[in-house]
């Protein structure tokens, strides 16, 4: 080897190594049996999607049966009947809800879509985010309807409580706390009492009033989805901080939970939630089936994201903490601002798992006699008009669950990417 | 060794009869050391002698057993509010330098002045970019720790300690996890710092900083002090053989 002082300059890298020209060309040099293998899956792949097109694309939008789908088709087999989805989508959208409020719902979720959008952001500043608390607290008066009255004291106490948290900062922070904790109390006992104290004519103003046994179709998959998807994650990372706790009553009272609901399947806690609850209730105890639901489905998925914020929590170096210790920050914002941003982060994949997963669990719920799109698919399915339909109902069902739990991963891929800062 | 166990007010930290056990392993024995205001001490010593046990128990980030330790007047107890007040006026740098990786720099910097003395967003990002230009690094202050080199995030770490205002500096083992050439760029940080008055106690094994900046040198082995002394003495006729041995292994490479 020769000795010089010249350094080499730097080569652009060949062109093969990346493009489409690239790839092609690397796949003619791998030989012909792979080239023959590309073309047979190319081959399979379009045969599969001309199948669905042919299928797909059929002229029986209008049919009102499934007699008159055939009529239509004139004996050619292997199409779809859409009549069924076109007589019944409203239906498979919110279920047996009032048609003439259609809108409550539809604009519940035109605004917490909006909100999510905003809340999603990873830059969204802090006013959009208390903004964004808007729908979710608007969203279950929408729906339910009934008396505005309570509603009226329950959001006036949020946005007071919003207002609270600008002017007592930087107080004493467990006087804070207390604080708040009587205010809720106090806001909660006003909301459920008020109704007494008003007169008749004033009583029920507010908007017709929906029963919970109403609600269906997608309208109640994503009722129960977001509310499970929105309490189990701040219910999850308590159960892990608990787990992960030095104190040991915390530590044994989290633990308990988190295998208890793991060892028991989602079935049996919504059956627990819509028969046998009411048995340990005092009689006359009306309590609401979707609410019951909700609560169950959230513990469910809180145990599992408590593991897996668990396992993130452990990932985070041992020296984070000590850095954060070294600074004088107590234990409460160590974990806040330094630990749980870093373990939420790397738990994201396993959390959105878990949301999706629990997001298309809410189809369970027609086992209990809740009417999810699956429960409506069967009772459209024993019409007498649509018996024999399979496919064009599943499948309707299948898209939409599609759509939403690939948006939803696609957004964590997303915010993984956004929330790289090159460490690692 | 004995140590008047009596403080006056130009005591920065007092140890009297120190000991720790990690299970049933002693530690730290029987340690006492007492250190001026404005003192600079760097203590080195074989890995596992307890140097960084030590300097760990002053800020509370290992418990200890038996023994007191009072730091800027402050007795270290069991109380966690003690334990906070204590650590947000010592600084301490790490080996790994334990940076907040999701944090920009100057996040990195602010973020305990903001939440720990409760000062205004402006005023602790002003007193950040002052201490990030003591430590020559401004431009970089809108970066990510993982973007910069391992001399640079030390020095980060320096800043971030600085921008506290501890009375305390603790530095455990600051180059040892750097590559040679960014060994200097700290070691001149920290000599700017104890040229600015700074009390530190430094776990070390950079005898060059040694001479040049310590007031005292203290050689640790199995959990007690052996020897301390002034650097010119300490170096030139050690009187303990383990410090002798120490020092051969060390200069003789």
């Amino acid at each position: 080897m020769s000795q010089s002082n010249d350094l080499i300059p730097p080569r652009p890298a060949p062109q093969s190594a990346n493009g489409i020209l690239g790839r092609i060309q690397a796949l003619a040099a791998q030989g012909p049996s792979h080239l023959i293998l590309s073309v047979i899956s190319y081959a399979a792949m379009a045969a599969m999607i001309w199948l669905i097109l042919r299928w797909a694309i059929s002229p029986t939008w209008t049919a009102g049966s499934l007699a008159e789908c055939r009529e239509i088709l004139q004996g050619q087999h292997g199409k779809a009947c859409w009549g069924v989805i076109n007589e019944r989508w409203s239906q498979l959208l919110i279920g047996f809800y009032p048609k003439a409020e259609f809108w409550r719902p539809a604009l519940a979720f035109v605004l917490l879509g909006l909100a999510i959008f905003a809340m999603l952001r990873v830059n969204a500043r802090a006013m959009e985010r208390k903004l964004a608390v808007i729908p979710f607290v608007l969203t279950p008066y929408l729906l339910w309807g009934g008396p505005i009255w309570s509603w009226v004291v329950l959001f006036g106490a949020a946005c007071l409580l919003l207002v609270m948290n600008k002017l007592l900062r930087s107080t004493n922070a467990k006087a804070d706390f207390a604080i708040r904790i009587a205010f809720i109390g106090a806001a909660v006992w006003l909301a459920m009492n008020i109704s007494d104290a008003l007169p008749p004519s004033l009583k029920d103003l507010g908007l017709e009033p929906v029963k919970s046994r109403e609600f269906g179709g997608f309208l109640l998959s994503f009722l129960i989805g977001l509310s499970a998807i929105l309490f189990s994650l701040p219910m999850g990372v308590a159960l892990a901080l608990g787990r992960t706790s030095k104190l040991p009553l915390l530590r044994v009272v989290s633990t308990g939970f988190i295998e208890f609901i793991r060892g028991v399947p989602l079935i049996t806690l919504l059956f627990i939630a819509s028969t046998l609850l009411n048995i340990f209730l005092p009689p006359g105890t009306n309590f609401d089936i979707i609410v019951r639901v909700i609560i169950m489905v959230t513990l469910f998925a809180s145990a599992y994201i408590a593991e897996i914020v668990r396992g993130a929590l452990a990932a985070v170096p041992k020296g984070q903490t000590e850095g954060a210790a070294s600074l004088g920050l107590n234990y409460w914002q160590t974990q806040r601002l330094i630990i749980l941003p870093q373990a939420l982060k790397i738990s994201i994949p396993g959390i959105v798992s878990t949301f999706i997963a629990v997001f298309k669990d809410t189809t369970l719920v027609s086992i209990i006699g809740l009417l999810d799109p699956l429960g409506l698919a069967n009772n459209i399915r024993a019409d007498s008009a649509w018996t024999g339909i399979v496919w064009e109902i599943y499948g309707f069902a299948a898209l939409i669950f599609f759509i939403f739990c690939f948006a939803m991963s696609q957004y964590s891929m997303w915010l993984e990417r956004q929330l790289q800062t090159g460490h690692r | 060794m004995k140590h008047a166990v009596q403080q006056t007010p130009d005591t920065a930290i007092q140890i009297t009869g120190l000991n720790k056990w990690y299970g049933a392993y002693h530690a730290l024995r029987d340690i006492n050391l007492t250190v001026r205001r404005g003192e600079k001490i760097v203590i080195c010593g074989p890995s596992g002698s307890g140097k960084s046990t030590m300097i760990r128990c002053i800020n509370a980030l290992e418990e200890h057993q038996e023994g007191q330790i009072t730091v800027d007047g402050t007795v270290l107890s069991s109380d966690l509010k003690n334990i906070d007040t204590v650590r947000s006026e010592v600084g301490m740098c790490f080996q790994h330098f334990n940076l907040f990786p999701h944090l920009t720099i100057l996040e990195n910097c602010t973020l305990a002045p903001i939440w720990v003395r409760k000062i205004p967003q402006a005023e602790a990002e002003a007193t950040a970019m002052h201490y990030l230009e003591k430590v020559k690094i401004p431009d970089q202050a809108h970066k990510y720790p993982g973007q910069l080199s391992g001399g640079q995030q030390q020095r980060v770490a320096i800043a971030r300690s600085l921008c506290m205002k501890p009375r305390i500096m603790l530095f455990d083992e600051p180059t040892s996890a750097l590559d040679p050439e960014m060994i200097k760029e700290v070691l001149d940080t920290m000599v700017a710092l104890a040229n600015d008055g700074m009390t530190m106690l430094c776990v070390t094994h950079e005898m060059g900083f040694a001479r040049q900046v310590a007031d005292r040198v203290i050689f640790m082995d199995q959990g007690q002090i052996v020897e301390e002394n002034t650097p010119e003495p300490f170096f030139e006729s050690p009187k303990n053989d383990r410090t002798k041995l120490f020092l051969s292994q060390l200069l003789g490479h």
